[in-house]
């Protein structure tokens, strides 16, 4: 063997490791390709998806809302929303600074939208939702400087009624930091619109619907490039429509009669099933400036706004009730067998009751004589009231006005509720003054509506049903609902029928008989039963109240009104003609035959007769 | 005899080598077309008909070199070398180049010096070894291949491009494995090199030590070599950490991202994560030529240079890609058969030494796509996208089939 021949075999030795390792490295790739390409296929088929598929939540049109004739309180109308896709956060802040001209963006508005952005960065973000015609085509006409932005098409609430029934209504707004953390919208994300106040609220989860989702493709900057039509596509599911108990006609009837420049609050019920025919708060707000984020200046200026529009005066604010809580005592005293309808106290009424050292005074200094409970009732009188209270003594008081539920709210569908006050027991007392700090005189006060008790209207409106009808008192809604029609509080009158009945005619007597409080301003076709009241407050002038229903046998409406400050010394009430006229509106509408002989057109109510007209302490 | 004659009116030596490298650049346009079709505006959407014009240029010098002799070649490359590494010198003055100072521009026209001084090197490694009746078999004998090497070794490592230069490095241990010296020899040369990449974590490399000191005693090295070897890889071991920092940001960046790719997946990891994922997402049969979603909305990074064959992989599938796979092996191993049966010592390192090199560009590459390899930027023969690179690589086989002609 030569050199050679050994160089020869030395090298083929060597070319064949070369192409050992040739092949062996071809298929240690192959290897590494199949891995990747059919075992890990679906893995990586997904990832691939992910990373160039964007969901983008199709906002749910929400349902509509009704009154009871089928009128429209609240609807979705199609609006332009513009929105910011994914993108770094310099190329966001660039955007919305081009943006800035065009939809009037505030640099706090642009911070705050950074801020949303950075809560959820894969997601787009709302950037105004309320888009004009002209903001749009301002936009579009600009699109290659806005690459990240989407104009969409997007529900918009509408509220046809506005301010009328923006209470009932409430309003939508984008979904705040606070709610996103509750549990209640565990669901939600940020940008989502949502009920804030009225119906709006309560029934959120029913209006809402479902947002949908839709795929898009997006390129590795986040540029949307096309549509994906995908099988994990969801349609937006409307919401659900609702119809309420409200009644429009009412409503804005109500509104075209309240006293102009005052401000208080009325509220109807049907006292057998406790729907909600009317539910009226002045000043109002319009729903409508809240839809697609309210500017600050306005949101400050309904905030701000000393007469406070926000305010629903009908279930979230408390106001002394006044004579109309007289009906409570008389309920009480009935009950426990410490009075009759006819019943005489010992001292008559001399302007004044002396207790202690110090008068307790009547509305009416020449004072009203003799009077049982039935007149007292009727004219209001102070006190027999007190001496009934001191006769039912504190206690008692205390703990039977807790039984018929004063302590609770009514549970009605609407946020912000709040509960009616009174003192629950001689604790309170102490707690709040100290074991020494008070007297049993606060009996005095409690019995006629004032002192430590605070009622809402809608709370009263609810205790009247009960003595209108003599039934389990029933829950005030205002959704349309056969279940919650069915649905009473666990507290009753425990009045016998006799003695109901006996009350619903004093009240008559308040309304249709000379002398009584209401009587110049009764309706002339229908019986109206109810009750003035007074309220003295630290207000100024004393708030005028009425709770009453009509017609007397056979109730169809409960109604409560207050005017704040309405009810002047030496004028009359202006609750009661309000509640007079809304409660004949009512029945005539609903087509209710009158009760009463039409009597010949009565002298136009005239305002001089002081002496008449119910003030009360 | 009939082969004899086929060869001689070609004048091609073997003709299946031209064949072979047309089929694979034209399958390269094919993606790099592919790897165009985009839906951003992109300069890669015309990438295709550059590569078009480079592969009619790169025919043209296949033509001319096919007909240079061997021996004009080998009379030739002193002074091709030299030139080669003036223009490595060049580059570092008045080169350009994103990170690095990689490419030279006359007019219209750029071109990386390293693809000139890779084809010098294996030509000067050729002459220095290829004739040798017997190998060298110690140490100390391979000073001068080892200076051919090191010389533009460092040259490209100062731009710096750490892809192109380890390609020296397999340039110098094919040439050495082909010219029969002997593994353990190639073995102590290499191994200060393995102890500055292992000197990072001080266990692994004392290991390596052991085994190095261990072989040596075993193999009865000259003293004078052992204590040489020893010490290279004591002081490799050291100087690793400094190195290190001297190396380019993104360099570091890529060589860490090949150890854990997660550790920055919107920087240096993006590569590599968005390719497992084109690859993976194309299965078996692939999404469609052309159609490659990761590709289309541009998720693939460099995908008509470093990252073709993530491409391939999106679009094709596993089939395409044992297509590509096994076209590539078929060529390297004819490229191997002509250095093996060439009787020319020069002819058939030069050879060896291109089947080598296009061989280490084929695993890096391919590796680098589905993470078993670190991202070096080295581009897939045939298939990347690169002018330059192209031509080379059509000199290259010219060369071999020069080769197998003198065969």
């Amino acid at each position: 063997m030569t050199a050679g021949e050994v160089s020869r075999l030395s090298r083929a030795r060597r070319s064949r490791a070369a192409a050992a390792l040739l092949f062996s490295v071809i298929l240690i790739l192959a290897a590494a390709f199949f891995r990747l390409q059919v075992l890990g296929g679906g893995a990586y088929e997904l990832q691939s998806r992910n990373n160039r598929l964007r969901p983008i939540p199709i906002p749910a049109a929400r349902g509509a809302i009704y009154d009871r004739h089928g009128e429209l309180l609240a609807e979705s109308i199609p609006g332009y929303s513009l929105s910011l896709l994914p993108a770094p956060p310099d190329s966001a802040r660039v955007t919305l600074d081009r943006l800035a001209p065009y939809l009037s963006l505030t640099p706090e508005g642009i911070e705050g939208i950074l801020e949303r952005r950075s809560r959820n960065p894969q997601l787009p973000v709302l950037v105004k939702d309320d888009l004009s015609f002209g903001q749009v085509a301002a936009v579009e006409e600009r699109r290659p400087d806005f690459r990240l932005v989407v104009i969409e098409t997007h529900p918009r609430r509408r509220y046809p009624a506005g301010a009328t029934v923006a209470h009932v209504t409430g309003y939508v707004g984008e979904i705040s930091e606070g709610e996103l953390d509750s549990d209640e919208y565990v669901e939600y994300e940020a940008g989502r619109t949502v009920g804030k106040q009225g119906v709006e609220r309560s029934y959120e989860s029913l209006l809402a619907g479902a947002a949908g989702t839709r795929y898009v493709e997006v390129n590795a900057r986040g540029s949307i490039v096309r549509e994906f039509p995908s099988d994990l596509a969801r349609a937006a599911e409307p919401g659900m429509d609702l119809t309420l108990t409200l009644d429009l006609g009412l409503q804005q009837f109500a509104d075209s009669i309240f006293p102009e420049g005052d401000v208080g609050g009325v509220v109807a019920l049907d006292p057998r099933t406790g729907e909600i025919l009317l539910l009226y708060s002045n000043p109002s707000f319009d729903p409508n400036l809240f839809v697609g984020g309210i500017s600050e200046v306005e949101w400050a200026g309904i905030r701000d706004h000393p007469r406070q529009p926000i305010l629903n005066r009908a279930a979230a604010a408390l106001y002394p009730p006044g004579s109309t809580w007289k009906l409570v005592l008389s309920t009480l005293g009935l009950r426990q067998g410490t009075v009759g309808i006819d019943t005489y106290m010992p001292t008559s009424c001399r302007g004044a009751l002396q207790y202690g050292r110090r008068p307790f005074r009547c509305w009416k200094p020449e004072g009203h004589g003799p009077l049982d409970l039935s007149g007292a009732i009727k004219e209001s009188c102070n006190v027999y009231f007190y001496q009934l209270g001191l006769r039912l003594g504190l206690d008692p008081l205390l703990s039977g006005v807790d039984e018929l539920g004063f302590n609770q709210a009514t549970g009605v569908d609407l946020p912000g509720e709040i509960s009616g006050r009174f003192p629950p027991s001689r604790d309170w007392y102490d707690e709040r003054f100290g074991r020494r700090g008070w007297t049993e005189s606060v009996v005095l006060n409690l019995s006629i509506g004032q002192g430590e008790t605070e009622q809402t209207l809608l709370r009263m409106a609810q205790f009247y049903s009960a003595l209108a009808t003599g039934e389990s008192p029933v829950v005030p809604h205002l959704m349309q609902s056969a279940e919650l029609e069915q649905l009473r509080e666990d507290w009753s009158l425990d009045l016998s029928e006799a003695h109901r009945r006996e009350l619903v005619s004093a009240l008559t007597r308040v309304v249709n008989e000379p002398g009584g409080t209401a009587y110049w301003h009764r309706p002339r076709e229908w019986t109206l039963a109810g009750k003035t009241g007074t309220a003295q407050n630290p207000h100024g002038e004393p708030h005028s109240l009425f709770v009453g229903f009509a017609p007397a046998s056979d109730p169809r409406i409960v109604i409560a009104a207050i005017v704040e400050n309405g009810h002047p010394d030496n004028q009359t009430s202006r609750a009661v003609p309000l509640a007079s006229q809304l409660v004949s509106r009512y029945l005539r509408s609903e087509g209710v035959p009158p009760d009463r002989a039409i009597e010949a057109p009565a002298a136009i109510p005239a305002p001089i007769a002081t002496d008449v007209e119910g003030g009360v302490q | 005899m009939k082969r004899e004659r086929a060869l001689a009116i070609h004048g091609l030596g073997d003709p299946t080598l031209l064949g072979g490298a047309l089929l694979l650049a034209v399958l390269g346009i094919g993606m790099i077309w592919s790897a165009g079709q985009i839906d951003l505006p992109s300069a890669v959407t015309g990438a295709w008909r550059r590569q078009l014009a480079w592969l009619v240029i790169a025919i043209v010098a296949f033509a001319i070199v096919v007909r240079v002799p061997m021996r004009w070649l080998e009379w030739a490359t002193p002074w091709i070398y030299a030139f080669a590494i003036f223009l490595l010198l060049a580059v570092l003055v008045v080169g350009g180049g994103p990170n690095t100072r990689s490419w030279l521009r006359f007019g219209g026209f750029s071109f990386q010096p390293a693809e000139l001084a890779k084809l010098a090197t294996i030509l000067l490694l050729a002459r220095m070894l290829g004739g040798r009746k017997e190998p060298q078999a110690r140490l100390f004998e391979l000073w001068r291949p080892v200076a051919a090497v090191v010389v533009p070794f460092l040259l490209v490592m100062a731009q710096p491009d750490l892809g192109s230069a380890l390609i020296f490095v397999v340039i110098l241990i094919s040439a050495l494995f082909w010219a029969r010296v002997p593994l353990f020899t190639i073995f102590m040369l290499v191994s200060p090199g393995v102890s500055l990449i292992l000197g990072f974590s001080a266990p692994v490399w004392g290991v390596w030590f052991v085994i190095v000191v261990l072989g040596l005693y075993l193999r009865r090295s000259y003293m004078v070599e052992a204590v040489a070897v020893a010490l290279a890889n004591l002081a490799a071991g050291a100087l690793a950490t400094p190195l290190w920092n001297r190396l380019a940001p993104y360099q570091q960046r890529r060589l860490l991202v090949f150890l854990d790719p997660e550790v920055d997946p919107r920087g240096a990891g993006w590569h590599l994560i968005q390719s497992k994922v084109a690859i993976g997402s194309g299965g078996v049969t692939g999404q469609g030529f052309g159609l490659g979603p990761q590709k289309r909305l541009a998720f693939l990074p460099e995908q008509h240079t470093d990252f073709i064959f993530s491409v391939v992989g999106e679009e094709l599938g596993l089939i395409g890609v044992l297509v590509f796979l096994l076209l590539l092996a078929w060529f390297l191993r004819r490229v191997l058969r002509v250095a093996t049966e060439s009787s020319h010592g020069f002819g058939s390192t030069v050879a060896f030494c291109f089947f080598a090199v296009w061989f280490a560009h084929l695993v890096i590459n391919i590796g680098m796509t589905v993470g078993l390899m670190p991202v070096t930027g080295l581009p897939l023969p045939f298939i990347s996208y690169g002018g330059s690179f192209l031509l080379t690589t059509f000199v290259g086989v010219a060369l071999v089939c020069r080769v197998a002609y003198e065969t």
